[in-house]
């Protein structure tokens, strides 16, 4: 017997609720090139995902489409549950990114930076939880140094530090290993099976897979905007 | 709010040469200026309210454009712009850290002012520092608005002064004229009028700039 049209609708509903990320034919065009060409992706709670692809494929751009640091031209998806064009504040809420810059204030010290990040995350015990992550990070006898004078792996592991203050049930990494020395390929690695054990989903964007020392759950390759 | 306001006085307070300069900025415009209008003490009194607005003018572009530059630096504004949140915080956080830089310079220039263009200060001056005060506010409304809409630009250092000082003008016309009539005298009583148009601007820039603010810095 054929399902209802109702019914069916009713199961990709479901499904795309309790998946991580659901994104049905999203586009987002700059100007007049189109960095993504009807995007097609499910990532399930737990999963792990690799993105590959040339510079300019348009990665580094799904990755702020699903982080909603922008907003797609077209095509609908689901972050978390969330609708990916009403709920932009709850998903910002739960998920994270880390981009191919740090974000970080060249001005202020690095306790100062993970402070400022703690505030506007709403975390409970700022001072606590900003001095373990940096002790985690290995920066804690750099704590008061302006980030100004670190070099860019040590920006790369506080800018990685103020991913451990969050917890996201999300996390989005652009070329995470970028900069960072073994120590702190090894901190990456322990981030994502952090992640993944909470049951949050990992979308790690990488061009070098080698380097990533675990099995994705899946990996796609981007070209010219498409994923395959 | 105040976490982003703390953020960005943090960072003006570390970056001591940039309050040097926009300070020493405006004392400069108001030493060149008086030496254009010349040793005549009843042109420099009559002129001295508006050459003191234009000097807190020229200074306040420059903070202006160093609010939004220290998070375009480490591309800051991103990771920013994901906190969750309000969009309207950010703008009342940088609004806020921008109105204490430029009442700091306000603080130099108009002593400067006073000395350098033969005023002193009036009996009405309450009514004074409330002209400045809002003159200040409406000023670093837009200043803060138009700034954010220019950081999302690559030619934002000439853009802004472009944008913002056409729609300056209203806030400036009232506050120089408020300014003027306390410092050399309001026989015809204008100051309140001046006023009470300078209350009507900051309502009107404020609400508009807290509401549209999301768009422009999500543009």
């Amino acid at each position: 017997m054929l399902a209802s049209p109702a019914s069916v609708i009713q199961a990709e509903i479901a499904k795309a609720k309790a998946s991580a990320i659901s994104l049905s034919a999203i586009t987002r065009r700059f100007g007049h090139k189109w960095a993504l060409r009807g995007i097609e992706l499910d990532v399930a709670f737990g999963e792990l995902v690799v993105i590959q692809g040339h510079n300019g494929g348009g990665k580094s751009t799904l990755l702020r489409v699903i982080a909603t640091a922008i907003t797609p031209t077209g095509g609908t998806g689901r972050i978390l549950g969330k609708d990916l064009w009403r709920d932009a504040t709850t998903i910002r809420a739960e998920s994270a990114l880390l981009g191919t810059s740090n974000g970080l204030y060249e001005d202020l010290s690095a306790t100062e930076n993970l402070l400022f990040a703690a505030r506007m995350l709403g975390v409970r015990q700022p001072a606590e939880r900003v001095a373990e992550a940096l002790r985690q990070v290995g920066l804690a006898n750099d704590a008061n140094e302006r980030v100004r004078a670190f070099s860019s792996g040590m920006q790369r592991r506080l800018a990685i530090g103020r991913l451990l203050l969050q917890q996201p049930k999300l996390l989005l990494l652009d070329e995470p290993f970028n900069t960072l020395d073994a120590d702190g390929v090894a901190l990456v690695s322990a981030l994502i099976a952090g992640t993944r054990e909470r049951g949050g989903a990992v979308v790690v964007v990488l061009h070098d897979l080698a380097r990533l020392n675990m099995s994705p759950s899946a990996t796609y390759t981007m070209t010219a905007g498409r994923l395959s | 709010m105040s976490a982003v306001a703390a953020k960005d006085l943090t960072a003006e307070r570390r970056a001591k040469a940039n309050i040097v300069a926009v300070t020493s900025l405006g004392a400069l415009t108001l030493l060149v200026f008086g030496f254009a209008i010349g040793p005549d003490v009843a042109t420099l009194r009559t002129a001295a309210a508006g050459i003191l607005w234009l000097s807190v003018l020229f200074s306040g572009v420059l903070v202006f454009h160093r609010s939004y530059q220290i998070e375009l630096d480490g591309g800051a504004l991103e990771t920013l712009l994901l906190y969750p949140g309000e969009r309207w915080e950010i703008f009342a956080g940088k609004l806020l850290a921008n109105l204490c830089v430029v009442l700091l310079v306000e603080a130099i220039v108009i002593p400067v002012a006073l000395v350098l263009y033969h005023v002193s200060v009036p009996d009405t001056w309450p009514a004074l520092l409330a002209v400045i005060m809002l003159g200040t506010l409406g000023f670093v409304t837009l200043g803060t608005f138009y700034s954010a809409m220019a950081s999302r630009t690559r030619s934002r250092e000439v853009l802004l002064p472009l944008l913002l000082f056409p729609m300056l003008v209203p806030v400036l016309l009232a506050a120089t004229e408020g300014s003027s009539a306390l410092l050399v005298g309001d026989p015809m009583g204008d100051a309140g009028a001046w006023l009470r148009l300078l209350i009507v601007f900051d309502v009107i820039f404020l609400l508009a700039a807290l509401f549209v603010f999301e768009h422009i810095i999500e543009a």
